[in-house]
């Protein structure tokens, strides 16, 4: 018990538990959106993926590091806009699409990576993004700018989804697209763009990985992150509130249990410890399911005129 | 009905056709509609009226002919255009996102969409201003989900009058309303019309139609085959516009005397929380009767039928079937003779993806002469579809075609034979000794309601006890030999259809006091 | 966009709408191949090759392809009833270390038990852990609504940690030397090969006997319709009378089992031994295949052999030219997509408004 008030009394903590959450936030956000639009977004881990190769590749080759975030924000969006096409446009399993995607996704970078450094023992490193040092604030000062870009993503997204005509808009193709359609906005342009802005933000989210937590692109770099914030905004009831809380809960735990390995000394197998984010994902899943006010549309494919 | 319309033609639609593949849904329609003016738009199911309006508003681009409004051309295939123009539609299935309140399903649309805000203060009071307007009057702030049928409504009224619509179309507005209710939405018409509003009113219910409106289109086959005033029109010539030729009562022998108790519910309440309740239900069906619950769709009706089908349970009570108490089971129920005919037929009614075939002996796969050791006897299974097919007259799809290639009146015949047609080796007059239909003819044209209509008549004659369950109170009349009304949960007693009239039930789908029997009626213990 | 239903789809347009999609992916493949610089032909003739062009491409596209089959097997009988089961990886790992648990050279000797029943218990074991693992996420859906997509994704990172932690504790092989892997199974229990000289193995015959298998249980049987009609209209198939729970459960068990089967198809036909890296995929390449093949069980057998032939022919062809073998992924992923289009456009016509 004492240890592990001697590890929260540390400030390099609470730094640790920001930064893991971040790819989370703009992960759960990116989702949030498409699903907020009505359509499961299952393509995010290989998202996750490509914006994390783009983006350092990007910088590899010259682009400023914002310029990086850019490319992978293109990239996802890219990825985004084919799966829109898919879902959307085709109305194919939103399943099937996004797993497709993920699949696709993370081969194209794989591949990309190994055509562009075909033999290296260490893998190549760009100058990643470095901590805020000016800012004053204790916890925020060791955090580098994206992970600013994030905690203020929320309350702007939280604004537009709930204040704005576009945001509503947004929320009604998810509900009742027929309603929508109704009241003149096009359901087919409103989901796209949600899907294309959601997958730019998993884009962003992979980008951190190589541009600010680490500052190489190596294999298996995501790991199953994707995954989680599919979890996190059912958990979140696709509020961006509430999912900043469970990205925060989510990284204090998964920081938690590096460091309980690291002073345990302990009796128990490390892998144990890597396995509680996912058991607790999986834990957080089942604790709201009986509440879980889904968006009434999502994965239901809207035909058009169809008799 | 009420004062002389403007004459200037507002809107004018000419020559409107659409095609879907080979059906031709609307064959060069042209009709007018005038200031101040409500114009039925009468037809059949499939008749074409649904598509015409659509068109109008925007959801289809009709594929000839065109539309004017104040003589200017209406852009078409944009529900855009249509709201810009001050056209507004009601639709039949409403619009409306249950997780959101009123207040944002008004305003969606209404601003633009890259403004980085949104001017609720002001959109609520102009809201209220409308409604209050026009008599409707709406929370702002609460949730769709928990509004009550008639309280959506008007909700989707308001859309359209927030918008500024100066013409209206509604889709069988009065459907999913009691009769006074529907009385409260007509006076609101009244009211729109009086304000110089145009409404066009969608129905099948020849009497609204001559009640409320100024002029009668009247569709068939997708063409208009009729337009004339209100005043001096009769329901027998309506129905003859809207059929084709003259439409006499369906044949029916009075019933005989009933037979023995095939299923009683006492005191039955269904468990909180689920769609619909039953609140202490009592109910006597015998064999050779047809009881008919009347209501508006959404007082117990599915808690009812779903306890019969072996869907849901009750919480207090008991439910008997041939004397021994009712499993909440449907493998069950079929064993026992019991045929079951869901309110909705693509939902539950089949497994649309799976082959007609498979759909016809889909309830009765485990019986041995279907199946043994777990093996389908596929022979045994597809004769006896075919079986099904040709007795029950099932078209537009062969055995092999998945289920929900079949248009509503087969899909509906199709579920009829099921579970209407005696297996291979029984007797042909072993039938079911209970029916429970849901809704039989909701959706379906002329024909195909008199042959479902036949068909239960002729079970009844065969020894059945017949439940039927509708919300169209002249099936209710017509069919019915005894009659009891379905209010919150609570069911009337089961009077004899003698005993009511269409004021009577009116009063009793509302929650009013329901008459002991006039008349002395000799019940058969 | 906008889609339009066709008013009969022509069965020669089934036939080619596959073929033409494959088409379709090689030509963009191309692309890929010429930014890294190899000559397009050469590549595609060395792919091909490599996966279809002697006897000993065949073998090991064969050998590559049997735990496919399986896995596949798995996906396409889950998915049919409506059963994301994307957990078919994890379920390989653990229904592997359960055949080394029972089946394996413990203490210089391993469980002295007939031969046939030896075997008969170390299938039944990887069935029943690959099993196990799959029906907590039924559960977890059928009780609590709660979307098997995800949990089974989470459990496969899970259930490899966990055959980790064993691998580095209780079931680690003494004589290893310390590299993590689990004790060898007993060599009787290996499978025999098929083709001397070759690494195809008899696991491929059960692997096709099953596929036959799982066809005729769906198209001849009560429990084959229970499962179609579960998966197409789950409402509609209870309303008829179908134990849809009980079904779900069955196919969880089924799909589970299937999954858990691979594994120790795996150990006893091609590795002897369980280690982390045993798997490249299979779990994962299980879906596509079950997706390339309509759900349908005998067109698994005819997709797992395209993959197969693809990921072997991409190995050998890696070597020769240079380009990387992850094109074998992109082609496969990107056939996928292609074929689902293509599939969709034999129904529709897409109108561009």
């Amino acid at each position: 018990m004492t240890e592990l008030l001697d590890i929260l009394a540390q400030p390099a903590f609470w730094v640790a538990v920001l930064r893991i959450a971040t790819p989370l936030i703009f992960g759960t956000l990116g989702v949030l959106l498409c699903e907020r639009a009505g359509v499961l977004n299952l393509g995010i881990e290989g998202i996750m993926v490509a914006g994390a190769f783009a983006g350092w590749l990007g910088v590899y080759l010259g682009l400023p590091l914002w310029g990086g975030v850019a490319v992978a924000a293109l990239t996802g969006a890219a990825f985004g806009l084919l799966h829109a096409v898919l879902t959307v446009g085709l109305a194919l399993s939103q399943h099937v699409a996004g797993l497709g995607i993920t699949l696709l996704a993370t081969a194209l970078s794989y591949y990309g990576y190994r055509v562009s450094f075909p033999k290296v023992n260490t893998p190549p490193t760009i100058t990643p993004f470095a901590p805020m040092e000016g800012l004053g604030i204790p916890v925020l000062s060791g955090q580098t700018p994206l992970t600013l870009l994030a905690l203020l993503l929320v309350p702007a997204l939280a604004w537009w989804l709930y204040r704005t005509p576009s945001g509503l808009a947004l929320r009604m193709v998810g509900e009742n697209p027929q309603a929508a359609e109704g009241q003149g906005l096009s359901v087919g342009r409103t989901r796209t763009a949600g899907i294309v802005a959601g997958s730019a933000l998993m884009g962003v989210a992979g980008s951190f990985l190589t541009l600010s937590a680490f500052n190489a692109f190596f294999f298996n770099m995501v790991n199953g992150r994707g995954w989680i914030c599919v979890a996190l905004v059912v958990f979140a009831s696709w509020r961006p509130g509430k999912a900043l809380l469970g990205a925060l809960l989510f990284a204090f735990f998964d920081a938690l249990q590096l460091r309980l390995q690291q002073s345990g000394g302990s009796t128990l197998p490390y892998q144990l410890y890597l396995m509680l984010p996912y058991a607790l994902s999986i834990l957080a899943l089942v604790v709201v399911a009986r509440k879980a006010s889904y968006p009434q549309a999502l994965m239901k494919p809207y035909r058009k005129g169809e008799r | 009905m009420t004062e002389a319309p403007g004459t200037a033609p507002v809107l004018q639609l000419q020559g409107i056709t659409k095609r879907f593949g080979s059906l031709v849904a609307n064959d060069n329609i042209s009709l007018s509609l005038n200031a101040g003016e409500v114009l039925a738009l009468l037809g059949e199911n499939g008749a074409g009226k649904s598509t015409l309006m659509s068109i109008l508003f925007g959801h289809y681009r009709a594929d000839a002919g065109h539309i004017t409004l104040h003589g200017q051309p209406l852009p078409p295939g944009n529900p855009a255009a249509a709201l810009a123009a001050g056209i507004g539609m009601v639709h039949q299935h409403f619009t409306l996102a249950d997780n959101l309140s009123v207040l944002d399903n008004v305003i969606l649309g209404t601003e633009p969409l890259w403004q980085p805000w949104s001017a609720r203060a002001r959109a609520r009071a102009r809201l209220l201003e409308v409604g209050q307007r026009f008599g409707l009057t709406v929370q702002p702030e609460a949730r769709v989900g928990q509004l009550s049928v008639g309280e959506r409504q008007r909700v989707e009224i308001l859309k359209a009058l927030y918008r500024g619509a100066r013409i209206l179309i509604l889709d069988e507005p009065t459907a999913v309303l009691t009769p006074q209710e529907s009385e409260a939405l007509f006076d609101t018409l009244a009211q729109l019309v009086r304000e110089g509003l145009s409404v066009i009113f969608i129905s099948h219910k020849l009497a609204e139609v001559l009640r409320v409106s100024h002029r009668v289109a009247v569709l068939r086959g997708g063409r208009l085959v009729a337009e004339a005033p209100a005043a001096g029109t009769s329901q027998a010539q309506l129905a003859q516009w809207m059929v084709g030729h003259a439409v006499s009562a369906p044949e029916r022998r009075p019933a005989g005397a009933p037979g023995p108790v095939a299923c009683e519910l006492r005191g039955v309440s269904t468990p909180a929380g689920q769609r619909e309740r039953l609140s202490q239900v009592n109910l006597q069906l015998r064999a050779r009767e047809i009881v008919a619950i009347a209501g508006v769709s959404g007082n117990g009706q599915l808690a009812l039928a779903e306890l019969l089908c072996g869907s849901r349970r009750a919480a207090q009570g008991e439910v008997l079937l041939q004397g021994q108490p009712l499993q909440a089971a449907p493998a069950w129920l079929v064993t026992q003779g019991v045929a079951r005919i869901p309110e909705d037929r693509h939902a539950v009614g089949v497994v649309g993806d799976l082959p007609v075939w498979e759909n016809a002996v889909s309830e009765r796969l485990r019986h041995p002469v279907f199946s043994r050791w777990g093996w389908v006897r596929r022979a045994v299974a597809r004769q006896h579809a075919q079986r099904v097919i040709e007795a029950f007259d099932v078209r537009g799809a062969g055995p092999l075609s998945p289920a929900r290639a079949l248009s509503g009146g087969n899909m509906q015949k199709l579920i009829l034979g099921r579970a209407l047609l005696p297996l291979p080796g029984q007797a042909a007059s072993q039938g079911p000794c209970l029916i429970v239909a849901h809704q039989p003819t909701w959706g379906l044209d002329i024909g195909a309601v008199a042959y479902v209509q036949q068909q239960l008549l002729a079970a009844r004659d065969a020894g059945a006890a017949v439940l039927l369950i509708s919300d169209d109170l002249d099936e209710v009349l017509a069919l019915g030999d005894r009659i009891a009304v379905m209010h919150h949960g609570h069911l009337s007693p089961a009077h004899p259809a003698t005993h009511w009239s269409r004021e009577s039930i009116g009063l009793a789908m509302a929650g009013g006091p329901v008459s002991a029997p006039t008349q002395l009626t000799t019940e058969t213990p | 966009m906008r889609l339009e239903k066709r008013h009969q789809a022509s069965p020669l347009a089934h036939v080619l709408a596959p073929l033409g999609a494959i088409a379709f992916t090689l030509l963009i493949s191309a692309l890929l191949v010429l930014w890294a610089g190899a000559p397009v032909g050469r590549t595609y003739g060395l792919l091909v090759q490599g996966g279809f062009g002697s006897l000993f491409a065949w073998s090991e596209t064969l050998t590559r392809a049997t735990p496919l089959i399986f896995t596949g097997l798995a996906a396409a009988v889950a998915f049919r009833a409506r059963l994301f089961n994307i957990g078919a990886e994890g379920q390989l790992y653990a229904g592997a270390l359960a055949a080394v648990a029972v089946g394996g050279v413990h203490d210089s000797a391993g469980w002295a038990l007939p031969l046939p029943l030896l075997f008969t218990l170390m299938l039944l074991a990887a069935a029943a852990a690959g099993a196990l693992l799959l029906l907590g996420p039924a559960l977890l859906k059928s009780r609590l609504g709660v979307d098997e997509v995800v949990t089974t994704l989470l459990l496969n990172f899970m259930a490899l940690l966990g055959v980790s932690a064993l691998l580095d504790g209780p079931m680690k092989d003494p004589t290893a030397l310390g590299w993590p892997q689990s004790v060898a199974l007993q060599p009787e229990l290996e499978l025999s090969r098929l083709i001397e000289g070759t690494r195809v193995h008899t696991g491929l015959l059960l692997a096709a006997v099953l596929c036959l298998a799982v066809w005729v249980l769906m198209r001849f049987t009560v429990l084959g319709f229970d499962i179609r009609a579960t998966g197409a209209n789950a409402r509609a198939a209870a309303f008829a009378g179908v134990a849809t729970g009980r079904t779900a459960l069955l196919v969880a068990v089924m799909s589970g089992a299937l999954a858990g089967l691979a594994g120790a198809i795996e150990v006893a036909g091609r590795t002897s031994y369980v280690t982390l890296d045993m798997s490249p995929g299979y779990g994962y390449s299980g879906i596509v295949i079950a997706m390339l093949a309509g759900l349908h069980p005998l067109g698994v057998l005819a997709a797992s052999i395209f993959v197969a032939g693809v990921q072997v022919g991409a190995d050998s062809m890696s070597r020769a030219v240079g380009v990387p073998t992850y094109i074998a992924d992109v082609i496969v992923a990107a056939s996928l997509l292609s074929v689902l289009v293509a599939t969709l456009l034999t129904q529709y016509r897409v109108r561009l408004k």
